[in-house]
This record gives structure tokens, C-alpha cells and sequence, in this order.
């Protein structure tokens, strides 16, 4: 019985390190390099008030390079834990967080800002991004649930939810496609990055919010922890071992729509993070949630970190959507994956 | 003790349960067989609170279930289903862990080690703790799998009772592993405070294990008692629809004979 501090350990601390050099790194390096020196100097200044001083440099160390990098580590997290939580629910491994239509509908929500918002020429302030795009999020995550039928039935059926998700995101995806269509150039151009997703809108309000959210999902996920590994045997066997398997999935589904849409509506949607982390995890030493979630978190950040840091400096000073980057290297990371038998059988 | 009075259950037009009563004592092993539909599924779902039933009342002890926490129940009553599908890569020894989670939250005790190491002794898979419970056979899994359930209800209290609740874990098993698990389930009932109650397909099976016996055919009771009472030839062709001829053995034993 002794094998599982063994089978778990030194996983979570090597992450960890991996992330703070990562963040450190991406900090580090950009279109500009930023002397260590200088971010110590700035962080000295910063802290004492004496924001006025900065330099060059040290601004785009406080401003852009230090929340962005940070950001980038919220949302891989997020994206990392909503993973876990969605393949855990599911019981599948090929579930992604999105599956239950929450980033098609923020894409949406972001869609129709970008056009309406130019069309109306109203000025509506840096917030109308994010809730525009955490609306429709939470529409199109809704519908999901009422037409799947998820709500009334005593128990909901994982086939329902996704087929009724599929459906769903194919609904807002042409909804964007339309958007799209209908934009005159330079919008058409937002959404599209938009939905490649970005993190040049970082800054420090995003980092809190995201924070928030990111901090607080994931202490809660990690409560459910114990009941989504009892549902690995599948919800009756579940319910045996005394869990109360509805109250688990409106709480966890709750809990990967704020992860997912609060993390989206600041980026954009970022595909393959949320698939492949859990994956890569549970091949490294195996499938405990509490692992996952714990792992997903940091491994989640590292991997955005460092597709971050090639969407900037491929093609600096300009840079790619960073959705290009992760699907670019996601896909052949999950072909890989689904061909190694040994791992699922 | 564990009782069901007069218990229904419908779903849509079809009515499953139709007023059954059964008792299961401690002690005994507890048999339930009938033709298929006959709501054998039914009565362990219902008898385990998976499923509501539109009247009658199921006791654990004196307790109906509607005074059972989750959480109490769980304690003491385990189920085991005839296939359990796990979804993801699991060690051995995390599969049977899970039988203590109603017990421990966060990190098991170092009780529930020792049940865990206890009942995976008893059904021999110690050996095979750090193993890929994906990579058993179907008979090794549902070793496995009694060796997870056994966990949960591993410890007597005393003045208190256990309950296992089996749902056809034998059908996919060979021969060999049906006799070897029904041994071995018989020689746990000797601590006297484990009530089981399983369903099982095989009637020479269930006449060769059972103490009781219960018949269920289209959601009745049809017979209980003894097994050397309840197949007669005649209670065995109205539920199952076909004649056997019985033997009996002079030890007491009983055989049916199907042509």
C-alpha cells in the first residue's frame, strides 16, 4: 500500500520548478530582453512608490512582460484543471473543457462585440470584452444543459450532454463563421485572432480576475478530488461508495464553466492545453484526480508559458494567435499519445 | 436483518417490482434467482437506494433507508455489479482503496490500509497491488473488485451489521471462480454480522451456496425459503418457463437437470 507516495511522488515539485522558470523565461525574454537586474530594480521601485522613475524597460517589465506572463500561467491552469475535471466527469479521455459548449459561446459573445460594438460606434471600455464574452459562455453552456435535458432527468446522461454539446458548438461556431462573414476587414481580423486565441491583452485587472477565479476553482475541484475517482468506476458504483454523484457533476460542471469562460473571455479560445495535459499526466504516473488536478494546474502553465514564448518570438516583434502554436504542437503530442497502447489498452 | 416491504417499482408502463417483500438474515447466504425481467436488477437497486421505489419500505436493521446518511450507509453496505467498467488506468491498489473512500477523506488511515491489505489478502491480489488493473483478466478484475467492496465493510462494529449486495458479479466468470468466490463469501459469513444478499444466474449454483433462496418472476416473490423447499420442479417451470427434473442428493443437496 505504500507504493502510492512512490507512484505520485516527485512529479508535483518538478512542475512546479518547471513553472517558475518558464514564467522567469518568458519574463525574460520577449521583443525587448529584460536585464534581470532590471526587473528586481522595478519590482524595488514598484513596491515603494516610486513608480515614476521607471524606465523603459522597467515599464514593459510591470506593464506587459510580468502580467502576461502571469496570465499565461492562470490560464493554463485553468485550462489544465477544466481538462481533468471534464475528462474525469465524462469518464473519457477524449473530453476537452470545452465540450460543454462554454468556449464556443464565449467565441461568440466576443464575435458579436467586435461587430456589433463597431457597427453601434459606441465605446463600450475595456470590460465589455470579457463580459460579452463570459455571457456567451454561459448561454450556450446553458442551452447545453436544458436541451440535453440534463436538468430535469434525476440523472444525467454523459451521452446526451455530449452529443447536445457537439450540436451546440457547431451552432455558435457558424454563428462566428457568420460574424465573420459579415465584418468588414479589421473586425473580422479581431475575431479571428480572438478565437486562435491571445494573450496580448494581459494586464494586471485580468491577472486578478483570472486569479480569482483560477485560485478558487481549483481549491474546489480539488474537494471533489476523491468523489471523481469513485466515478471512475462509474456513477452506481459511485453512489455505493456514498457519493452524491448529481450534486458532483452540477458542482464540477459549475466549476469548469467559470474556469473555462472567465479564462476565455480575457484570451480568446485556446485550443488542446485542456485535452492533452491530463493525458500527459496520467501517462507520467497515473489517473488520481487529486494528481491530475494538482499536475494540471502547473503543467498546464508550463506548456502555455512556453507556447507563449513562441508565439512572441517566432515572428517578433509581431506574433502569432498562441492557438496556432498549442494545436500546431498539441495535435502531434495527442497522435502520439492515442498510439501508445500501453496506456489505455 | 434486511428488509424490503412490499415493494414497488415502475418505470413508464412497465412495472418491475409489484409488491415484494423479502427478508435476508445474518449470517446466511441470501440467493435470489429468476428468469430475466423478473426484476432481480430492480430489487438490488432498490434494496441499495439506487433507485426510489413508488411505495414499500426498505430496512436496514430497524432503520428504513430514508434514515440512512450517504455517508453511514456506505460504511456498512457495500454492492458489487456484475461489470464494473473503470475509465481510466488504475494501479490494483487504487481500485480497492476506493472501497474505504466513504471512510477517509484526503489520506487513508492507517485503518484503512489494513483493511485494504486484508481483504486484498483474502482474495489473493496482495501480489498484484502495483499492477494495471486494465491489464486483468475479467476473473482477476472481479477479484479485485471483491476485494474493493470487501474493504468497505471490512470491520465489524460490534452490536452492528454489514451488508454486501451482489448483482450477478458471477455471470462473466468461469465455473472455477464462481464456486472459489461463493466459498469464499460463504466462510465470511462465519463472523455472524454480514448480511448478503446476491443475485445469481445459475440455479445449481444457487442450490449448491444458497441457506435462502428467494424466486422472483415478473416482479413477484414466487417462493423463499430453503432451496430443498423452493425447486420443485413445479415453482421452477412456472418461473423459468422450462421442466427440470430435480435430484436430490443424500446429503440434502439438490440438482436440477434441464433437457
Amino acid at each position: 500500500m505504500s507504493g502510492r507516495s512512490r507512484q505520485y511522488g516527485g512529479v508535483i515539485p518538478a512542475l512546479g520548478i518547471a513553472l517558475l522558470l518558464v514564467t522567469l523565461a518568458s519574463i525574460r525574454w520577449g521583443a525587448v530582453p529584460i536585464a534581470l537586474s532590471d526587473m528586481r530594480s522595478a519590482l524595488g521601485l514598484a513596491l515603494s512608490g516610486g513608480g515614476d522613475a521607471l524606465s523603459l524597460d522597467q515599464r514593459i517589465f510591470l506593464e506587459i512582460r510580468l502580467p502576461r506572463a502571469i496570465l499565461t500561467a492562470l490560464v493554463g491552469a485553468s485550462l489544465g484543471v477544466g481538462g481533468a475535471l471534464m475528462q474525469a466527469l465524462f469518464r473519457n479521455p477524449i473530453v476537452e473543457p470545452g465540450l460543454v459548449g462554454t468556449s464556443a459561446g464565449a467565441a461568440f459573445g466576443a464575435a458579436l462585440y467586435f461587430v456589433m460594438g463597431a457597427a453601434l460606434k459606441v465605446h463600450m471600455g475595456s470590460w465589455a470584452l470579457p463580459i460579452a464574452a463570459c455571457t456567451g459562455g454561459a448561454l450556450s453552456t446553458w442551452m447545453v444543459f436544458r436541451l440535453s435535458g440534463a436538468h430535469t432527468a434525476g440523472r444525467t446522461s454523459v451521452v446526451a450532454l455530449l452529443l447536445t454539446g457537439i450540436a451546440i458548438n457547431a451552432l455558435f461556431m457558424s454563428g462566428v463563421g457568420f460574424l465573420s462573414y459579415i465584418a468588414r476587414d479589421p473586425q473580422a481580423r479581431s475575431i479571428t485572432f480572438w478565437n486562435l486565441g491571445t494573450l496580448s491583452g494581459a494586464n494586471w485587472s485580468a491577472v486578478a480576475i483570472v486569479g480569482a477565479s483560477t485560485i478558487l476553482c481549483v481549491a474546489a475541484s480539488l474537494r471533489y478530488a476523491q468523489p471523481l475517482n469513485a466515478l471512475m468506476l462509474g456513477e452506481e458504483e459511485a453512489g455505493y461508495l456514498g457519493v452524491d454523484v448529481r450534486r458532483l457533476k452540477a458542482v464540477v460542471l459549475l466549476v469548469n464553466v467559470v474556469l473555462v469562460a472567465v479564462a476565455t473571455a480575457f484570451t480568446g479560445v485556446i485550443a488542446f492545453v485542456g485535452l492533452v495535459v491530463p493525458h500527459l499526466l496520467r501517462m507520467l504516473r497515473g489517473a488520481d484526480n487529486r494528481f491530475l488536478i494538482i499536475g494540471g494546474a502547473l503543467l498546464g502553465g508550463v506548456l502555455l508559458g512556453l507556447a507563449d514564448m513562441v508565439a512572441r518570438l517566432l515572428i517578433a516583434p509581431a506574433e502569432l494567435p498562441i492557438g496556432i502554436v498549442t494545436s500546431v504542437v498539441g495535435v502531434p503530442v495527442f497522435l502520439f499519445l492515442l498510439r501508445q497502447r500501453r496506456y489505455y489498452f | 436483518m434486511l428488509t424490503g416491504t412490499d415493494l414497488s417499482f415502475s418505470i413508464e408502463h412497465a412495472r418491475l417490482l409489484d409488491g415484494v417483500s423479502v427478508t435476508f438474515e445474518p449470517g446466511k447466504l441470501s440467493l435470489v434467482i429468476g428468469p430475466n425481467g423478473a426484476g432481480k436488477s430492480t430489487l438490488v437497486k432498490v434494496l441499495s437506494r439506487q433507485l426510489e421505489p413508488q411505495s414499500g419500505v426498505v430496512r436496514y436493521d430497524d432503520r428504513p433507508l430514508a434514515g440512512w446518511s450517504e455517508r453511514d450507509l456506505a460504511r456498512a453496505r457495500a454492492v458489487l455489479s456484475q461489470n464494473v467498467e473503470l475509465a481510466f488506468p488504475l494501479r490494483v491498489w487504487e481500485v480497492v482503496l476506493m472501497g474505504r473512500y466513504p471512510h477517509f477523506t484526503g489520506a487513508p488511515g492507517a485503518a484503512d490500509e489494513r483493511a485494504c491489505e486484508e481483504a486484498m489478502r483474502y482474495f489473493d491480489v496482495l501480489d498484484w497491488g502495483a499492477r494495471n488493473y486494465l491489464t486483468l483478466s475479467g476473473g482477476e478484475r472481479q477479484r479485485v473488485q471483491f476485494a474493493r467492496v470487501m474493504a468497505q465493510i471490512w470491520d465489524s462494529t460490534p452490536g452492528a451489521h454489514r451488508w454486501l449486495l451482489l448483482d450477478e458479479p458471477l455471470t462473466f466468470l468461469d465455473i472455477r471462480y464462481q464456486f472459489d468466490f461463493l466459498r469464499r463469501i460463504r466462510e465470511l459469513l462465519n463472523a455472524g454480522d454480514l448480511v448478503v444478499m446476491g443475485v445469481v444466474h445459475d440455479l445449481n449454483l444457487a442450490a449448491r451456496f444458497a441457506d435462502h433462496l428467494v424466486i422472483l418472476s415478473h416482479g413477484r416473490v414466487m417462493a423463499s425459503g430453503a432451496p430443498a423447499e423452493v425447486l420443485q420442479a413445479d415453482t421452477v417451470e412456472a418461473a423459468f418457463g422450462i421442466r427440470p427434473t430435480v435430484q436430490r442428493g443424500e446429503a440434502g443437496g439438490i440438482h436440477l437437470l434441464f433437457e
